[in-house]
């Protein structure tokens, strides 16, 4: 009798660590990098707690979000009407938004390019096609080629709807898998020019952005993408079911926010949040 | 008389499976087990077809609609509807709507009104652009000078023109047949009838390690060295381009249509080549006018071959093409294939939508391509070996 109880003990005590902490993290690939890292420091610090990520792209978060095959989603763009719908039809309620950095969107060219700065009216014509020679802009004669990235990418709906404020992008921009493939594309072709989230920087320039024609061209660093001087910039967001947003998961969102996760912001090369955004 | 047919009735076996004994019955077990296996195989072929199929089946019947210029009710007027007028603006299974309580169907409705501010204002936006109409033909969008032919599916009004696409698939599949099949058959002809038996011994392996090499590794190898490298050669402005793709495709289907066709060429009856040699023809002259055409069959095969798997070959397109959307013959453009487009945008799509639908009906397009062609290569080929034969 008391054999089976010592059995019975020890198989729950064995179930234990089972029933602590699993969580869930799908989608955008901008936030994939920086996820996993706050998933590998939180995860040093709390051992009981088990936290898988995966990326995909912010539309498979949302996905993974409505079929409840995600604790927590994350996007780089936020969430639309459509999607909302269809995660109160999947589990009655809207998702909570939590804003977790700030991101710079650089506009990227080649080294060797003499062009340094562009305004936001310069960019979209480049970027939808109607400017096709570098000489329209003030470089060199020869044309040029437009590198974008994959519809699937939160940072292509974030560029083409706050820079080319909606209009298509050019049919003959060349669409790459993700933002080092983009730079390494940049690096190899003089003429080239894309754009992609500030932490991937090495080895192509950043162009100075002016807002207008008269503007100062303003660089992207964490001065001017956190006063908002940099015009294209933008938050990075984690969705969470309502009814999950407590215990393990609510600790872990809170930690993200705090000034421990923000300090891991800096460091993969995003920008933390303000002050008056992250938790106390 | 009557011996034997007392005989053969006993030992006639399942579906008339006649044996010349009486059955082990392990052997039948076994027998009957890889009979199911390889049933299995063709059942499972076809359960994938029909999946892809249902899923895109609303676009084939036309049944869906992408105009986001609808009618909004504001919320303060919910309780006006009637429970069926509300679940069907709602667009609700009624299982859903039974199980859904009022405070849910409210926050439904104002999700609806904000969905209808974000709503293009754009004279486009009644249009169904998932109308085979717009799939197929060019039309001129607000902001374009003429009507054009486009695939961008994100965006305010989604264009669906599948166009670009066909035509960015062909263009790659071509320029790898090109470049593959006059080296692979080449190399098939040299291996099997004009070198000596101890060279052949290691040619043939070596050619088809070709086919070890991953087909991401060869994307990779395409995007980063040759796609520099034929640049500086030929001198063309877009560095990922339909060539570059092709090419490197060439690379991967070399070892299909060398293995098919070098097996064709060797099966070919050695008094063949005897014949003419005895008669005084070079081994060169007895391989190109005997046994090429006695093994043209083969060869035709391999070619189709070639082309059913580099029209679906997926990574070296989308990392050496460029993935640009451009309806253009001339090869040194970027181009889209129908698979790089499945691979780079099913992530994103809300499942069960439009851009969804959309992506499983360029599989079954796919499907079709390569079930077609493999279907007209038999007829050809089975032509062509009934006049060989028939000839004789």
């Amino acid at each position: 009798m008391t054999g089976k109880i010592a059995i019975l003990a020890a198989l729950v005590v064995m179930a234990l660590p089972a029933l602590a902490g699993n969580i869930t993290v799908k989608g955008s690939d901008t936030l994939v990098i920086l996820a996993q890292k706050w998933a590998e420091v939180y995860m040093s610090t709390h051992p009981d707690v088990k936290i898988q990520v995966t990326g995909g792209g912010s539309g498979v978060g949302f996905a993974a979000l409505q079929n409840q095959g995600t604790d927590i989603a994350d996007a780089s763009r936020p969430i639309k009407p459509k999607e909302v719908g269809d995660c109160i039809k999947a589990f009655g309620k809207r998702p909570k938004e939590y804003k977790v950095a700030v991101d710079g969107l650089s506009v990227y060219v080649n080294n060797d390019n003499p062009v340094k700065e562009l305004d936001l009216e310069q960019l979209a014509g480049i970027f939808t096609g109607q400017i096709q020679n570098w000489k329209e802009v003030g470089g060199k004669d020869a044309p040029i080629t437009v590198y974008s990235r994959e519809n699937s990418s939160g940072t292509y709906e974030f560029f083409k709807e706050h820079v080319l404020k909606g209009k298509d992008f050019a049919a003959n921009a060349q669409t790459m898998p993700g933002t080092a493939a983009l730079l390494q594309a940049i690096n190899n072709d003089p003429n080239g020019i894309g754009y992609g989230g500030a932490a991937y920087g090495a080895g192509a320039r950043a162009l100075g952005i002016k807002k207008d024609a008269n503007a100062k061209a303003v660089e992207p660093n964490e001065e001017t993408v956190l006063n908002q001087t940099y015009p294209i910039w933008r938050y990075l967001y984690n969705y969470v079911n309502p009814a999950l947003d407590k215990g393990d998961i609510r600790a872990y969102l809170d930690w993200i926010r705090s000034d421990e996760g923000q300090k891991i912001v800096k460091e993969v090369g995003y920008y933390s949040l303000p002050p008056d955004l992250r938790t106390k | 008389m009557s011996e034997t047919t007392s005989i053969s009735k006993r030992s006639v076996g399942w579906m008339g499976l006649k044996r010349g004994h009486r059955a082990h019955p392990l052997e039948w077990l076994v027998e009957k087990g890889i009979f199911i296996v390889s049933l299995s195989a063709i059942v499972m072929v076809f359960l994938i077809f029909l999946f892809v199929a249902r899923e895109a089946l609303p676009i084939f019947l036309g049944t869906m609609n992408s105009a986001s210029v609808q009618n909004v009710i504001p919320v303060a007027d919910m309780g006006k509807l009637t429970p069926a007028q509300l679940q069907a603006y709602l667009g609700l299974t009624p299982k859903q709507f039974a199980d859904m309580d009022d405070e849910t169907k409210k926050a439904l409705m104002e999700v609806k009104v904000e969905e209808a501010k974000e709503a293009s204002k754009d004279r486009d936006a009644a249009v169904n652009t998932t109308s085979w109409r717009y799939m197929l033909r060019p039309f001129q969008w607000s902001g374009y000078s003429k009507p054009v032919y486009i695939w961008q599916p994100v965006s305010e009004i989604q264009k669906y023109n599948i166009v670009p696409l066909l035509i960015g698939s062909l263009k790659a599949t071509l320029v790898a047949l090109l470049f593959s099949v006059p080296l692979a058959l080449g190399a098939a002809i040299y291996v099997s009838q004009l070198t000596s038996p101890r060279k052949r011994e290691f040619l043939k392996p070596a050619i088809e390690l070709l086919a070890g090499i991953p087909s991401v590794v060869l994307g990779f190898f395409a995007l980063i060295v040759m796609a520099t490298v034929l640049q500086n050669v030929f001198g063309y402005q877009s560095r990922l381009n339909a060539f570059v793709a092709g090419i490197a495709l060439g690379l991967a289907i070399i070892p299909v249509v060398f293995s098919i066709a070098e097996d064709a060429l060797t099966s070919v009856p050695r008094s063949y080549t005897q014949a003419a040699l005895a008669l005084g023809s070079s081994k060169w002259q007895a391989a190109w006018k005997i046994a090429l055409p006695a093994a043209i069959p083969g060869v035709f095969a391999a070619v189709v071959l070639g082309f059913g798997r580099a029209i679906g070959e997926t990574m070296i397109v989308l990392m050496a093409s460029g993935n640009a959307s451009i309806v253009s013959w001339n090869i040194f453009d970027s181009t889209r294939t129908m698979t790089a487009t499945i691979a780079a945008e099913l992530a994103e799509t809300v499942f069960g939508g439009q851009h969804y639908r959309i992506l499983f009906m360029l599989g079954v397009l796919l499907f079709v391509v390569t079930f077609v062609s493999n279907f007209m290569a038999e007829l050809v080929i089975n032509r062509l070996k009934l006049k060989l034969e028939g000839k004789q």
